[in-house]
């Protein structure tokens, strides 16, 4: 469980995290919406321990991600960043076996090879293992950094805005995967989603941010109504029924 | 296969040594010979030193461009020389012996260039455009400094600190040669030993961080080795803008990896081989000595204008 209380984060004199006072199971997928500037990326860097807060505590476990060492850290939450600076020369199965560096620190195993190598058979990047980074599409790029981000084996996962350049084909490939994973059991997904009905579709529960605070949090069929919608996004919405699933269009 | 590219640059600088070494030797063979290889050390140090620091450089800068030189981190070096002579007068400072001083000086530009370039990187992180003005402009102004101490000068005194003004190859101190022998291999076997962690580094300092590394500390850490490879250059023949540009550049196209354990002796190896080889051309075939570290200056200069315009990607 992650639990954070009276968070506050600051850049400069402008508080972008409010008091924020959250719990997060383990297990299943986590989703954080909210409109621009909500919030949402600056929570997920706290949690990592990336962001240090001007008030407050992240504890995940017993972890303080701000008091103990990088390396044991980087082995109890992973996060995959928006467009993450592209190294030339680099390349995709290199840039994965990054993903093992917290685990190995310099020395990787035959363990650490075989790692990478499930990595890339699960987001399947096989075929484009010994390109360089450089040379991919930006949608290739992220699932190679999603397979990095995987690869440190972390029990928390934390991804800001994986769907970005996606198109609807793997995007749908990298919900059911996440889905699959925090079903498995070992692995909590967070996962910072603009497109609600990717949340709608597959987040267990959603976490709901507006200006630095959180505004709604329950399960995704409780969140999704168009009263509290309305209220986060500042906008009508709809939601529809469609095969049990729910539907939000903005009207 | 990358491991044998190293293998053929360390090869191409067996060659280029021998052929420094023995064209055209006359009697008395034992002096000549002795002229000739304290030459070949402080050349092949000076070209390692800079190859390997640009390298380093380049990737807690996350910038292909910059180069210690560039930035004034030679300029740096001979403020402080400057500094000295206007302090204890010509006299005074020629009376510390060339080692100690050389220490000294080493570790003074070690602290100033890990103060200095370390909020640099702090306050220009994740604007390349920014941190390249920033740099060009400070070793501008680290230049002006050392000029304007130079004119404040005596003649006399003016003459002892000119001579580490310009780059020559031509003169190297001998009683140096020992101490910078020591500092290098210290700094690049140190260097040798971060280049996984360096790995790490060049993935930006977000990513960096994100997988544990103490992205700041590492930060630090090149600076102060850059620092000390920059003063063992420096020290032997003066400021060279644009050797590490050259070397740091070759050495990427033809190992083709971002693997640090390849590129920093890869870098090394191509700095000394363009260096060894531009003097034997220059001291042996051409019998103009002082021409290399204008050629040199003039093709880094031009590579650099070249992978301006193609957005730092050699």
């Amino acid at each position: 469980m992650i639990r954070i209380e009276r968070l506050t984060y600051k850049v400069g004199p402008a508080a972008i995290l409010h008091d924020v006072d959250l719990r997060l199971d383990a297990g299943g997928i986590t989703a954080l919406i909210g409109p621009n500037g909500a919030g949402k990326s600056s929570l997920l860097h706290c949690i990592a321990g990336l962001n240090r807060p001007a008030f407050g505590t992240v504890r995940i476990g017993d972890l303080d991600p701000f008091a103990a060492p990088g390396s044991l850290r980087a082995r109890a939450v992973a996060l995959l960043r928006q467009s993450p600076a592209v190294v030339s020369r680099l390349r995709v199965r290199e840039l994965v076996a990054f993903g093992r560096w917290p685990h190995h620190r310099g020395r990787a195993t035959p363990q650490d090879d075989a790692v990478v190598a499930r990595a890339l058979e699960i987001f399947t990047l096989e075929a484009l293992a010994d390109r360089p980074v450089e040379t991919l599409s930006g949608g290739q790029r992220q699932r190679a950094f999603i397979a990095m981000t995987w690869a440190q084996d972390t029990p928390w996962m934390l991804l800001d805005e994986p769907l970005n350049a996606l198109d609807p084909r793997h995007a749908r490939d990298l919900m059911v995967r996440l889905h699959d994973l925090s079903r498995a059991g070992d692995r909590s997904v967070i996962i910072v989603l603009h497109d609600i009905n990717a949340a709608a579709g597959w987040a267990d529960r959603i976490v709901a941010m507006k200006d630095g605070r959180v505004a709604a949090r329950d399960t995704t069929a409780a969140l999704l109504t168009p009263e509290t919608l309305g209220a986060v996004f500042d906008t009508p919405f709809e939601v529809l029924n469609t095969g049990g699933r729910p539907v939000v269009v903005a009207r | 296969m990358v491991e044998r590219r190293l293998i053929g640059l360390g090869f191409g600088l067996l060659v280029v040594g021998s052929a420094f070494l023995f064209w055209s030797l006359r009697a008395p063979y034992g002096f000549i010979l002795e002229l000739r290889a304290t030459k070949l050390v402080a050349l092949v140090c000076v070209g390692a030193a800079v190859g390997a620091a640009t390298v380093l450089f380049q990737t807690v800068a996350m910038n292909r461009l910059l180069t210690p030189g560039i930035v004034g981190f030679d300029a740096l070096f001979i403020l402080f020389q400057t500094l000295l002579v206007a302090a204890l007068g010509g006299v005074g400072a020629a009376q510390i012996p060339g080692a100690l001083r050389f220490v000294l000086e080493t570790l003074v530009l070690m602290g100033a260039a890990a103060v200095l370039f370390g909020v640099v990187f702090r306050r220009g992180r994740g604007d390349v455009t920014r941190m390249i003005l920033t740099g060009i402009i400070l070793g501008v102004l680290l230049r002006g400094l050392a000029e304007t101490v130079q004119r404040m000068l005596d003649p006399s005194e003016f003459a002892v600190v000119q001579q580490a003004m310009f780059a020559s190859f031509g003169r190297v101190d001998p009683g140096q040669l020992g101490v910078a022998v020591l500092i290098l291999s210290g700094a690049l076997a140190i260097a040798f030993r971060l280049s996984p962690a360096l790995d790490v580094a060049g993935l930006g300092r977000g990513t960096a961080r994100g997988l544990g590394l103490d992205h700041d500390r590492i930060v630090w850490a090149t600076l102060l080795l850059v620092a000390a490879m920059v003063s063992v250059s420096t020290a032997l023949v003066g400021p060279v803008t644009f050797l590490g540009l050259l070397a740091a550049s070759l050495a990427r196209l033809v190992t083709d990896t971002h693997r640090h354990a390849v590129l920093i002796p890869a870098a090394a190896l191509t700095g000394s081989v363009i260096l060894v080889a531009g003097q034997f051309v220059f001291e042996r075939l051409l019998s103009g000595q002082s021409a290399l570290a204008v050629v040199v200056e003039f093709l880094g200069g031009l590579l650099f204008l070249f992978l301006a315009l193609n957005k730092g990607r050699p």
